[in-house]
């Protein structure tokens, strides 16, 4: 096991403190595309290819313009071993394919690890700033200002018509994903979901699962995030996110107020079984764990529980995920085990000691 | 509710494709969609924008006649990477960004699904920006010129005139 600073702790230090709404938003998190000029998307690169990108972006972000940023650390992924990979992805520093396919792959991270810049992922460069609750216009302030260091210093594939060139062509444009995670827990007890989910998809926004693409939704946190990059200002994309995910808020809140106006005996019984399984389960399943855990975080916001706080939430979010409980507990383990530290992990956090 | 492909089993899977407005319900089950090759999203290996981009790309050549045109298109390829448009059309990424260039042909119709629109008003590079900037300036007044040549007034069309050779001499080199 090795002792890298980044997988030590579950949660970034810009994950501790809340941020606006943050008893629905957990984190807003902008994410830039780029390539540059005349080499190859990295699906078609070449090992000296990739080398060559690799030489050319990260010097950008060791040098003074960077220096407002805080300090960074380039991480090259192959130099990583699998464990310590699994917990980046878990903590949202890098993406799943980034930690799968990583030929000259590379992440340069600074100390508090709300900017995650990615080298050779699908594209050259992809630029992500991370921030607490809702506060998708300050994060994409600080990525377009980090994307403007990188310009400074190296030719991006710009095209007139068609803005930043990218390698898939649902990002080419702006090359911008703005999203934004979400806990719903009100909107999915009271079925209001899918017909929120689909006026969402209607207004050029789409719906994930927390780890991407393809992922689901456990312990009903949704990804919302714009679909349409091409056609729109970085300021539509922005806005129009922002307005929606405030009426979702708005909505979640109200289904919270009704489901403890109208039947505050069932779901106090619900968040406190919830909270009495937690604390004294023997084995724990990722999926009930985050389904209880969701429950917990509900139970703190109605005022229900009095502990935990929502940060040692968000953590046990990350700490239970399986990367993070073999960095924890040791390298090997069968996923039987694994239910069996997670339980034991759930216990002392929550203050039983059984 | 039974799949609408095989009759035979409930339909488990329920989706909304829109191709520009047009509305089109699809219920299947997970065999017919397996078939289908469109996997349950969440699925290991399963259904990804890849594949949907490939699909909407393959509809290229598939509604029409296999004609000239569409093997014409068939046949492109970017002469910087190597990439032809039938890997293209199979990856759903493309290779580099001169693909940009050489599919560009096929280009518009595919943005206009996937985003609705065909050129970007977003954020600009500071340095390729301010010649794009000036470019788009001087097509602006070009247009202008045409229109006060046709409309008769001359005064206006020399003034205009006097612009954008102004322009095209400030321009930024790349």
């Amino acid at each position: 096991m090795s002792s890298l600073r980044f997988t030590e702790q579950a949660l970034s230090d810009w994950m501790r403190c809340g941020g606006s709404h943050s008893e629905i938003v957990i984190s807003s998190r902008m994410r830039i595309a780029r390539n540059l000029e005349h080499l190859p998307f990295p699906l078609l690169a070449s090992a000296e290819q990739s080398e060559e990108v690799l030489k050319q972006l990260a010097p950008v972000f060791q040098g003074e313009a960077a220096s407002n940023f805080g300090s960074f650390q380039l991480l090259k992924l192959d130099e990583l071993d699998e464990l310590d990979k699994k917990v980046l992805v878990e903590k949202h520093l890098i993406s799943p394919n980034l930690a799968n396919d990583s030929r000259g792959g590379a992440v340069i991270l600074n100390e508090d690890e709300s900017v995650s810049i990615m080298i050779n992922e699908e594209d050259h460069l992809r630029i992500q700033c991370l921030f607490p609750g809702l506060q998708v216009r300050e994060a994409w302030v600080r990525a377009t200002a980090i994307d403007d260091i990188f310009e400074g210093s190296v030719n991006y594939a710009f095209d007139d018509r068609r803005g930043y060139l990218t390698s898939c062509p649902t990002n080419v444009g702006t090359g911008l994903r703005a999203s934004v995670m979400v806990h719903l827990p009100a909107l999915v007890m009271t079925h209001q979901i899918n017909r929120i989910l689909s006026a969402v998809n209607q207004v050029g926004l789409t719906v994930r699962g927390i780890y991407g693409e393809g992922s689901e939704a456990v312990g009903n946190i949704f990804q919302i995030s714009n679909q349409i990059t091409l056609g729109q200002t970085e300021n539509e994309i922005i806005e129009n996110l922002h307005s929606v995910v405030t009426q979702i808020i708005e909505h979640e809140r109200n289904a919270r107020e009704r489901l403890l106006a109208d039947s505050a005996l069932r779901i106090t019984d619900r968040i406190k079984r919830s909270y009495g399984i937690l604390s004294y389960a023997a084995v724990m399943e990722l999926k009930e764990s985050a389904q209880r855990l969701s429950d917990l975080r509900l139970g703190v916001d109605l005022g229900i529980l009095e502990g935990p706080s929502i940060s040692v939430l968000n953590e046990l979010n990350v700490k239970t995920q399986p990367g993070f409980l073999q960095k924890m507990f040791g390298d090997e383990m069968t996923a039987t085990e694994r239910d069996m530290y997670r339980a034991k992990l759930l216990r002392e956090t929550l203050g039983s000691q059984h | 509710m039974l799949c609408q492909e095989c009759g035979v089993k409930p339909a488990t899977l329920h989706f909304t494709k829109i191709v520009n407005g047009e509305k089109t319900e699809f219920h299947i089950c997970e065999s017919c969609a397996r078939e289908k090759g469109e996997l349950i999203p969440g699925t290991a290996g399963g259904f990804s924008i890849h594949s949907l981009l490939s699909g909407l790309l393959d509809l290229e050549g598939a509604g029409k006649e296999k004609n000239a045109a569409a093997q014409t298109v068939q046949g492109l390829r970017c002469e910087n990477c190597g990439m032809t448009y039938s890997q293209f059309s199979k990856l759903g990424r493309f290779g580099c960004s001169s693909c940009y260039k050489y599919f560009d042909s096929t280009l518009d119709p595919l943005f206009r699904r996937v985003h609705g629109s065909t050129a970007h008003v977003g954020k600009l590079p500071k340095r390729a920006g301010a010649q794009i900037m000036c470019k788009r300036k001087i097509d602006e007044l070009k247009q202008e010129l045409q229109q006060s040549i046709v409309e008769e007034e001359f005064e206006t069309a020399a003034e205009l005139r006097d612009q954008i050779r102004k322009l095209e001499k400030e321009m930024p080199q790349e």
